[in-house]
């Protein structure tokens, strides 16, 4: 039984991904779009003070790990998640489990896996995949973000899943133990959406939520003075990569988001969501122009105050435009 | 974002094989998902991020050459990491790890404090005495 068929679909973030693969196999059809909406994934945070190489922390989407809590709650799914001590351990305990033809998720580090191209392969340690069965010592994997299943080698998925640092994986692997027969979605949504909206207007710090663009905004106004020079582009660089990474959809996920309401206006029978999609998705075409800019800025490395306003104001239009999304978002009645 | 607004701008960080899905509009104004091989602004900020660690990497390697740091620092940062993450790898407080990268101090280490930043930089203890 050590080779279920699993269905695999590449997905644009991996932990909608993996849980829409992993529903998916135990019969429960829930898209991308809709698990990451189920789980208010879309979000703004600027965390200065929390720096990666030397860089300040960007972020368009929630904390690693609350998609999947959040869906796992509202569809009534019980996982069973275990962290270990010592890779022996946890290598033993996914080979028992995937022997029994369970396919697994996995927490892990980008930067040992091998078999992403180098140039991706930085300290990230929230990545998610999936393990669905073990041939000839090598693990078949189905990595939501890449575009066919894959192997993986047992030395390499250890170091991947026992990386050391922020945050710290430990082993963590998770898999459905009782999936209901049939869900309703109606309730799940309306829950996801009063969470986003809670999380993007009316967290009470200036680092998050829609108040987080302005911040970054204000931030981003003096990045020519401070930090100053090489630095300033790295800065921005970072904006640009949180924004369309792997993972992302592009536009810092606020497409995949924008699919989520399209579906969710279908499932609700409610035109208002789709209509809001629409507007959603004119903001996230304000993000790709600001990458855009940003992009040619960097590429310059322009170090003029006139480029750092402008990038400033495209971002204070962006804030605007989802400030104004979420309080429609927020009074839309079901 | 249209169907056909996809960016396809490849580059070689991709090798040419790795794409990803993006959501954009089709015709009808139905999401849908479409791969990309890329957009020039993520190209742009991920070879600049490239471009700094090369450097880092250099300018180690010369002080190493020159006798100014042990190749700690250097495999430290030829393997993207920061002080805190390599102390972590090693299980050492930061400032052991610091005074590791002085030669006077990494020319005494054991041989078993010498195999476990090996270990960490996943090279052999040579590699690790005398950087390639």
């Amino acid at each position: 039984m050590s080779n279920s068929i699993f269905q695999h679909k590449q997905t644009a973030h991996c932990e909608s991904g993996v849980i829409s693969n992993l529903l998916g196999h135990q019969g429960l059809q829930i898209s991308e779009p809709m698990a990451f909406g189920i789980g208010a994934g879309i979000f703004f945070g600027h965390l200065p003070f929390v720096k990666v190489n030397g860089v300040p922390g960007t972020t368009y989407r929630i904390w690693p790990g609350a998609i999947f809590q959040r869906v796992c709650k509202r569809l009534g799914v019980k996982m069973e998640s275990e962290k270990f001590s010592t890779p022996e351990k946890g290598m033993l305990a996914l080979d028992k489990v995937v022997a029994a033809g369970i396919p697994v998720g996995l927490q892990s580090s980008v930067y040992y896996l091998p078999y992403f191209p180098p140039s991706y392969r930085f300290h990230f340690n929230a990545h998610n995949l999936v393990v669905y069965g073990k041939q000839e010592d090598q693990y078949l994997v189905s990595d939501p973000v890449m575009d066919t299943v894959t192997t993986i080698d047992p030395e390499s998925l250890s170091q991947a899943r026992f990386a050391k640092g922020f945050p710290a994986p430990k082993g963590k692997m998770y898999y459905p133990v009782h999936v209901p027969a049939k869900v309703s979605l109606e309730k799940p949504i309306q829950e996801g959406i009063a969470q986003a909206c809670h999380f993007m207007l009316k967290v009470p710090l200036p680092m998050f939520g829609v108040k987080g663009i302005r911040f970054l905004a204000k931030r981003v106004a003096n990045y020519a003075t401070n930090p100053g020079d090489r630095k300033a582009t790295l800065y921005l660089g970072n904006i640009i990569r949180m924004q369309e990474e792997i993972g992302t959809g592009g536009a810092g996920f606020r497409f995949l988001y924008a699919a989520f309401l399209q579906e969710a206006s279908v499932v609700l029978k409610n035109n208002q969501l789709s209509k809001l999609a629409g507007e959603l998705t004119q903001t996230g075409d304000l993000w790709r122009n600001f990458a855009f800019a940003a992009g040619r800025v960097c590429k310059s490395r322009s170090t003029s105050d006139v480029s750092y306003k402008e990038l400033s104001e495209m971002l204070m239009a962006c804030a605007a435009s989802e400030e104004a999304f979420f309080r429609k978002l927020a009074q839309v009645k079901f | 974002m249209k169907k056909e607004e996809v960016p396809q701008d490849s580059d070689n960080l991709h090798e040419g094989t790795f794409k990803q899905i993006m959501y954009a509009v089709d015709n009808s104004g139905n999401y849908v998902q479409v791969q990309s091989a890329g957009w020039e602004p993520e190209n742009i900020a991920l070879d600049q991020a490239w471009e700094e660690v090369n450097e880092k990497v250099k300018a180690a390697r010369a002080r190493v050459e020159a006798g100014e740091i042990s190749p700690v620092a250097y495999y430290m940062e030829k393997n993207l990491m920061d002080l805190a993450l390599l102390a972590n790898y090693v299980g050492k407080f930061q400032w052991q790890v610091k005074k590791h990268m002085k030669p006077g101090v990494f020319k005494k280490l054991s041989p078993k404090m010498l195999q476990r930043y090996a270990d960490a930089f996943k090279v052999s203890v040579t590699e690790l005495l005398q950087i390639k």
